[in-house]
């Protein structure tokens, strides 16, 4: 079953420079309990997708418009911001890098968290409470009903983080996004934090959209992975097939530029050259072109189509990389 | 191979002797890097790692503890002296923007190195700084540029061209490539190492991205709670790390591989790093290690050597024979 249904998604900024198309024709399903990862760079568009689903891209300056938009078969696009205020929270949940900037730092984390259940659940007085306490518990905050009166700076950063996963959770949505949820986290804190999502959206269903630049917890956590590039999905594909036959030069760039703490590939990193390109001007032929190490003559010619590579894999890339394994 | 740098029983505490609240960020730290070596210094948040990394330049004062560079003690001599020898110690930082002056175009904040020690006067210094910039991949353009104008990889690879400026021996890389994605990352990785080579640096490598230690470091050492707690070379402690809190470090970072993480069997330590004002008796691991014992909250645990320069302080190694 589909979940949500992305196509064609476009999200404008207005400059005075001009047009920044963050987003440029974003399209992709997902599936009631997978879990997707959207990888790629600073300024590759995946927040900002994120942000289009959950509509909290402002307007002006930002422009989102999409040839469909579906959560649950209905059109996000068109909800009022009253119905999809009752959406987000309840059935669409996010959480972001920062917890300290999501968290009102002059409210106890229990009115933090009362609140949300408050609002969409109606639930009030002692049973609020109780759920509360239900929730911080779910999560591994210790001695929780003692902690719903202290607030978010006398948390660490992996408590607030798993606040945000409570509250996040709290209204069973069916749809939970992080945006580089783990990023700012220790190691040690990142693996008790993942462990986390995955067992509570492994019991509960929950469909999850996983943003991060960190290969390596995507390839641990996610089912499919979308590669994003100058604001387009440039590959897709089941977790194994994409990380075993990567088909993109872009792909193939990010993966010989991560280093492996289990030492594969330790002599020499192998950079992407060159930055991103600039999302103001239009663009005709592959946005990775001029970076790309694997570029063909056909590359010059026509902007490249996707290319079934088959089991859902596809990449938009001209250059046959079938037979390449990871360039190590 | 001679020995550049010396730190003996380093102690850098926070706050008045005594007081409540006092922190010993570091905690006796001992240890010792090779010239044109790289030491990769790891832990989490609030180890004590960048302490440790100030105070070798005397950017914070060492409580107690010798700073040998060269064989002289930093710590003894006076400001002039250790003006003088900043020369040959350098840093650079995660935020390469914060560490740039916004108001000074770039050629300025690198000549501004060279005019305070008094190298390349006169005509000479435009193009000693050309030559600094086109030695870590920046054209002549950017001589008149401003910091705002750089991108993140470009700041980082100004601030190492300042840093470079004055011909250090030593460089302290805080979290330089933390903050870059990793395309990025891997430009600035290899430029620090093709410099090592080419200069004969020595690099003392904070960072809490395990993988990228194991990439550019030679050894490494280990730290929790100010305190080293495991040390040895690339290859030792990435294929037969000892401590428990080294294991369980190394288990939690992800590998870009589906089929590795499927298999892999992590130790999901419990809770969060303890109050540093006010740490475990004992082993300062034991609250959250896995195989903690009753003994362990009673005495410190001694340094195990276990052969190849590797050891680690853990009593669960009592009895383990070094090897060859």
């Amino acid at each position: 079953m589909t979940l949500l249904r992305v196509r064609n998604l476009r999200t404008r900024f207005a400059t005075d420079r001009g047009d920044v198309r963050a987003v440029n024709g974003v399209s992709f399903d997902l599936a009631e309990g997978e879990i997707l990862g959207l990888v790629g760079e600073s300024g590759s568009g995946k927040s900002v997708t994120a942000m289009s689903i959950m509509r909290l891209v402002p307007e002006p300056p930002g422009h989102v418009a999409a040839d469909s938009l579906a959560f649950d078969g209905r059109e996000l696009l068109q909800l009022s911001e009253a119905q999809m205020r009752e959406e987000r929270g309840s059935s669409m949940a996010m959480v972001f890098q920062d917890p300290m900037r999501s968290l009102n730092p002059v409210l106890t984390i229990g009115r933090q968290i009362l609140e949300v259940l408050r609002r969409h659940q109606k639930l009030d007085g002692p049973a609020a409470k109780r759920r509360a306490i239900e929730l911080l518990e779910t999560v591994g905050i210790p001695s929780a009903e003692k902690r719903l009166g202290a607030y978010p700076h006398q948390f660490s950063g992996g408590m607030r983080q798993r606040v945000m996963i409570a509250i996040a959770l709290s209204c069973n949505p069916r749809l939970l996004i992080a945006d580089e949820a783990t990023t700012a986290l220790d190691v040690t804190i990142q693996a008790q934090i993942i462990d986390l999502v995955k067992r509570l959206t492994r019991e509960r269903g929950t469909s999850v959209i996983w943003i991060s630049h960190d290969l390596g917890v995507v390839a641990g956590l996610c089912d499919r992975v979308n590669v994003m590039y100058a604001g387009n999905v440039v590959e897709s594909g089941p977790i194994r097939e994409l990380f075993h036959r990567p088909s993109h030069g872009y792909t193939l760039g990010l993966m010989g530029s991560t280093p492996r703490v289990d030492g594969v590939g330790v002599r020499r990193l192998t950079p992407i050259e060159g930055v991103p390109p600039n999302l103001i001007e239009p663009i005709k032929l592959c946005p990775f072109l001029p970076r790309c190490r694997v570029s063909v003559p056909a590359c010059q010619a026509t902007p490249p189509e996707r290319r079934d590579l088959g089991g859902g894999h596809w990449a938009a890339c001209l250059a046959d990389l079938a037979p390449r394994s990871v360039a190590r | 191979m001679s020995t550049l740098l010396e730190i003996e029983d380093l102690e850098v505490q926070f706050g008045r002797p005594g007081a409540p609240g006092t922190v010993k960020a570091v905690d006796g730290v001992t240890f010792s890097v090779e010239k044109g070596k790289t030491l990769g210094l790891v832990g989490e948040s609030g180890c004590g790692k960048s302490t440790t990394g100030y105070a070798i330049l005397q950017l914070v004062r060492a409580t107690s503890g010798r700073v040998l560079f060269g064989g002289t003690d930093l710590c003894q001599i006076g400001k002039r002296d250790l003006r003088r020898l900043r020369r040959k110690m350098q840093i650079i930082f995660q935020d390469a923007h914060a560490s740039l002056n916004p108001r000074m175009p770039i050629g300025d904040l690198i000549g501004e190195a060279l005019d305070i020690h008094g190298l390349y006067r006169g005509k000479a210094r435009a193009g000693r700084i050309r030559e600094l910039l086109d030695m870590v991949g920046l054209s002549g353009h950017f001589f008149e540029r401003y910091p705002h104008e750089l991108s993140g990889g470009q700041a980082q690879r100004v601030a190492i061209c300042r840093a470079l400026a004055v011909e250090p021996e030593l460089i302290i890389c805080d979290e330089p490539v933390s903050a870059l994605d990793v395309s990025i990352q891997a430009q600035i990785v290899n430029l620090l190492q093709d410099l090592q080579e080419r200069l004969g640096l020595t690099y003392i490598f904070i960072s809490h991205d395990l993988s990228v230690v194991r990439h550019i470091s030679d050894r490494v050492a280990v730290m929790y709670l100010g305190k080293i707690v495991e040390m040895a070379s690339k290859e030792e402690i990435y294929t037969a790390p000892a401590h428990p809190y080294t294991k369980s470090l190394m288990s939690a970072v992800p590998v870009p591989d589906p089929d590795i993480e499927s298999q892999r069997q992590r130790i999901i330590l419990k809770g969060d790093l303890p109050n540093p004002a006010n740490p475990p008796s004992g082993c300062r691991f034991r609250t959250r290690c896995p195989v903690a014992v009753a003994e362990c909250a009673a005495i410190e645990p001694p340094q195990y050597p276990l052969g190849g320069g590797h050891w680690a302080k853990c009593i669960c190694l009592k009895g383990v024979p070094a090897h060859a």
